[in-house]
């Protein structure tokens, strides 16, 4: 196994670096693509997130509803999804997005309202009988507990987001996917599939690593041990 | 002290689901500038009526004040920032410096930075914490730190009102007791009107100066200080709750410095003679003598064992390995009598100078004494 | 919505279903790409999410693992397929690549979910076990593993439902299975025939959800079995990855 598998990697060493040399822009520009696709549709994600988690705590009867939606656009396959929307919105950037920014809504969602639900009670009572209204008990007291939850969730979308960017290769963008399709159509050029299937996992894994360190930063009260 | 500070009449509280109310109708007053104690069983209602004050659980019907003024005429949250609130798991913000926690209510209601400051700088040194402790976090310290934490946050804008929900029920028994010490003392010099509540009767026997014992439903059944009640409980009820021992635990109530003069007990100097010594354990009703040294308390020895002595201090002795001091409650000096061979307790100041000792004869005139007053 | 309506015309047409490109013929060939990948993945990431849950230091894998895991994107792993099939091994290209990615698939849920199940085994049950004189193996064995069941039993029915939603992504590489619908009828703008594609993947999958379902029912005593509100969404969700 492990004789063919290095003399293909030799065999392929030179060629693959003068492809790199030679498509250094697309290659960037492909990335940027990526980087963009998924910063808009985490953030776009957020936002809806935290809008629909917030109605879904005030009004109760919303709760069930607002998580079993989410969850729902989460069982359709990526493969299937953006070839959906495609009749609708055609082949442009909108589409991708909308695709994208569905998927990030699950874990979104669901982190925000377990992140907010798993704050202490005690704490919560507490703040109500120190004299905190509700507004400013939410953004002073619950968010800032929740956020080590939240922040695992942005992480988790975000890492499941630039693997979904891939697939976006299916309407022509794709960020470092196009390169993955590209190389289908190109005989298994294997640079193009290499470059393609690793540099989204290598972005994913920096994106991870990353957000862990901005977690870090945020919440010096827990890097303390008890006493 | 003053007149009322805090007024329920009719309180009521039913909660949807239940057929009968947590709390029905209660009437009771609070006097300002007493520690009041709510105790009782599971059930009893005595948290609920706590939280009505504050309205962390708000009143089915029934009227509550504080101060003359209706609680339910401000917004709930203005209400709380005029009361301070302790409950068991203390609920510190995590995420905030214990100095941030402190100033949790200040900042609320306004005040300046350098106001808040130097409320927090007062409140650490009030509650004998450490100023390092400031900018640390609540995960950093340990229960007894955490809880004093707590309660200087409730005290941070020096309100009038304190409401302690089972505020030590967490606590290991040492640590509590120095809690409940720490209570009593800032008591003397604050004179907050407090609400506590407990399940336990022996704490709120040791805090209170009334105690309202509540039955299931808020039904109160006495509401008395704790000394009327140990000595004349209302009714069966309150009897079963105050638990057995009631004459034990009126002792805990006084203490030895109460007496006034103590007894000198059953001593001669070291100088005196055997024959002296014999005398003095005679004239004491006992069969031993204890020698003292200036002021030290050397020690006692039989009487068989003075026969003979030129000197009293020639004979050797026994130490005394039980004593108390003017501070000792007379439940204490029993439990001295009942341990110690001698069957008294010797009573030292806190430079182990000698005061006196007590003996069972002693106690008994206290106890009755106490009878049949109204 | 005529796209449906056609989508419905073609499933309802019984001359679909016959012949070599028919649905039954994909209906199999979607079976044998999934059934073979998710067998070969629950023998490899069973064990050893059983062993990293087990043993304290595994912590420090797992949680790597799981985290490393999600950050390969399904299309990588149809490429890792591709390259290991076509080029290391110099098999065909319609069959083995998708085998390949599914089973590179299933193993990230069923190993996480499986190393969740055991370490999440109440510590009281196993110190009371070693008080009685397990040894290492048995207690494994016999108090474990039959605890974390239920929620292996999920892992399972999870991975399971993802490696038949996402075979159809194999027809990306001249694959079969229903994704060939999918991706024909999207590529020649058949939107019916995509639909009715898309509409036999949901269905399927829905069918395997209740088959290991029922097996587990079979399985697992029933003071163990968890309520069938722990759906498959929301444990999907915990395995972070998209279909």
């Amino acid at each position: 196994m492990t004789g063919p598998l290095t003399s293909l990697v030799l065999g392929q060493a030179a060629p693959a670096g003068q492809w790199l040399r030679q498509n250094g822009d697309v290659i960037v520009d492909r990335g940027i693509e990526h980087l963009q696709l998924t910063a808009i549709s985490i953030g776009l994600g957020l936002v809806i997130s935290i809008a629909l988690s917030v109605i879904a705590l005030r009004y109760r009867r919303t709760y069930r509803p607002i998580t079993m939606a989410a969850g729902v656009v989460f069982t359709i396959p990526s493969i299937a999804l953006f070839p959906v929307l495609r009749p609708y919105f055609g082949l442009t950037a909108t589409t991708a997005i909308i695709g994208l920014t569905l998927y990030t809504l699950l874990f979104l969602i669901r982190n925000i309202l377990v992140g907010i639900e798993s704050v202490p009670a005690d704490v919560v009572e507490a703040a109500e009988g120190q004299g905190y209204a509700r507004n400013r008990l939410f953004v002073e007291i619950e968010l800032p507990l929740a956020l080590p939850v939240i922040l695992a969730g942005v992480r988790i979308a975000t890492v499941t987001t630039i693997g979904l960017v891939t697939i976006t290769g299916l309407i022509g963008y794709g960020g470092f996917g196009f390169f993955i399709f590209d190389g289908l159509r190109s005989n298994l050029y294997l640079p193009k599939l290499l470059v393609g299937a690793l540099a989204p996992m290598v972005l994913a894994l920096l994106a991870d690593g990353a957000l862990q360190l901005v977690e870090r930063a945020l919440t010096p009260w827990s890097r303390r041990a008890a006493g | 002290m003053g007149g009322t500070m805090i007024e329920l009449r009719g309180a009521t509280k039913v909660f949807s689901g239940m057929d009968h109310p947590a709390v029905d109708h209660l009437d009771l007053s609070v006097p300002e500038g007493e520690l009041v104690v709510f105790v009782g069983p599971s059930g009893c209602g005595k948290t609920t009526t706590l939280k009505m004050i504050n309205r962390i659980v708000e009143p089915t019907s029934g009227t509550i004040t504080i101060g003359g003024q209706n609680v339910l005429d401000r917004p709930a949250h203005l209400v709380r920032r005029d009361i301070g609130y302790v409950i068991q798991q203390i609920g510190l913000f995590p995420h905030n410096t214990i100095e941030r926690n402190i100033a949790t209510v200040p900042r609320l209601l306004g005040w300046d930075d350098d106001r808040t400051a130097a409320r927090v700088d007062e409140l650490i040194g009030l509650m004998g914490l450490d100023p390092d402790m400031k900018s640390r976090y609540p995960g950093e310290l340990s229960g007894g730190q955490r809880q004093r934490v707590g309660v200087a946050r409730a005290l941070a804008a020096d309100p009038p009102v304190l409401l302690m929900d089972e505020p030590y029920g967490a606590v290991d028994p040492l640590v509590r007791t120095r809690l409940q010490d720490q209570l009593l003392e800032l008591q003397r010099d604050l004179h907050k009107t407090i609400v506590f509540v407990t399940h336990d009767i022996d704490e709120a026997i040791r805090l209170g100066d009334r105690i309202a014992i509540l039955n299931v439903g808020g039904k109160l059944e006495q509401f008395d200080t704790p000394e009327q009640l140990l000595r004349a409980p209302a009714n069966e009820f309150v009897e079963d709750f105050l638990g057995g021992e009631r004459g034990l635990k009126r002792l805990a109530l006084r203490c030895v410095g109460d007496l006034g003069t103590l007894p000198r007990g059953s001593v001669v100097s070291a100088d005196a003679s055997g024959e002296e010594a014999i005398a003095a354990a005679k004239a004491y009703g006992g069969e031993w003598c204890g020698v003292l040294d200036g002021d030290e308390l050397r020690g006692w020895a039989w009487v068989d064992e003075f026969r003979g002595a030129v000197r009293a201090g020639d004979v050797e002795t026994r130490r005394f390995r039980v004593g108390i001091s003017r501070d000792s409650t007379l439940r204490e000096a029993l439990d001295a009598m009942v341990r110690s061979s001698t069957g008294v307790a010797a009573i030292f100041d806190d430079r182990d100078r000698y005061l006196g000792m007590l003996q069972l004869g002693d106690l008994t005139a206290e106890i009755t004494t106490g009878q049949g007053h109204p | 919505m005529e796209a449906l309506i056609d989508a419905v015309g073609f499933l309802a047409d019984p001359g679909n279903w016959a012949g070599d490109r028919g649905i039954l013929v994909r209906l199999i060939e979607h079976i044998q790409l999934c059934v073979p990948a998710l067998l070969a993945a629950m023998v490899v990431a069973i064990p050893a999410g059983v062993l990293a849950g087990h043993h304290r230091r595994g912590q420090a894998i797992g949680t790597f693992i799981a985290n490393v895991g999600r950050a390969i994107p399904t299309l990588a792993l149809l490429v890792f397929g591709l390259i290991l099939s076509v080029r290391v091994l110099g098999l065909g290209i319609s069959y083995w690549p998708t085998v390949f990615a599914l089973f590179f698939l299933a193993l990230h849920p069923l190993f996480t979910n499986t190393y969740t199940a055991v370490k999440n085994v109440d510590r009281s049950l196993v110190e009371a076990a070693r008080g009685m004189g397990y040894d290492e193996r048995r207690l494994l064995l016999e108090v474990e593993v039959p605890v974390a069941s239920p929620v292996i039993f999920t892992a399972i029915r999870i991975a399971a439902v993802q490696v038949v939603a996402t075979a159809p992504i194999g027809a990306l590489a001249a694959g079969g299975g229903f994704g060939r619908f999918v991706l024909d009828g999207f590529g020649s703008r058949d939107y019916g025939l995509m639909y009715a594609g898309i509409i036999l993947i949901a269905l399927l999958a829905l069918a395997t959800e209740r088959l290991v379902d029922a097996i587990e029912r079979v399985a697992v005593p029933d003071g163990l079995r968890l309520d069938a509100e722990d759906d498959v969404v929301s444990v999907a969700a915990a395995s972070g990855r998209a279909v």
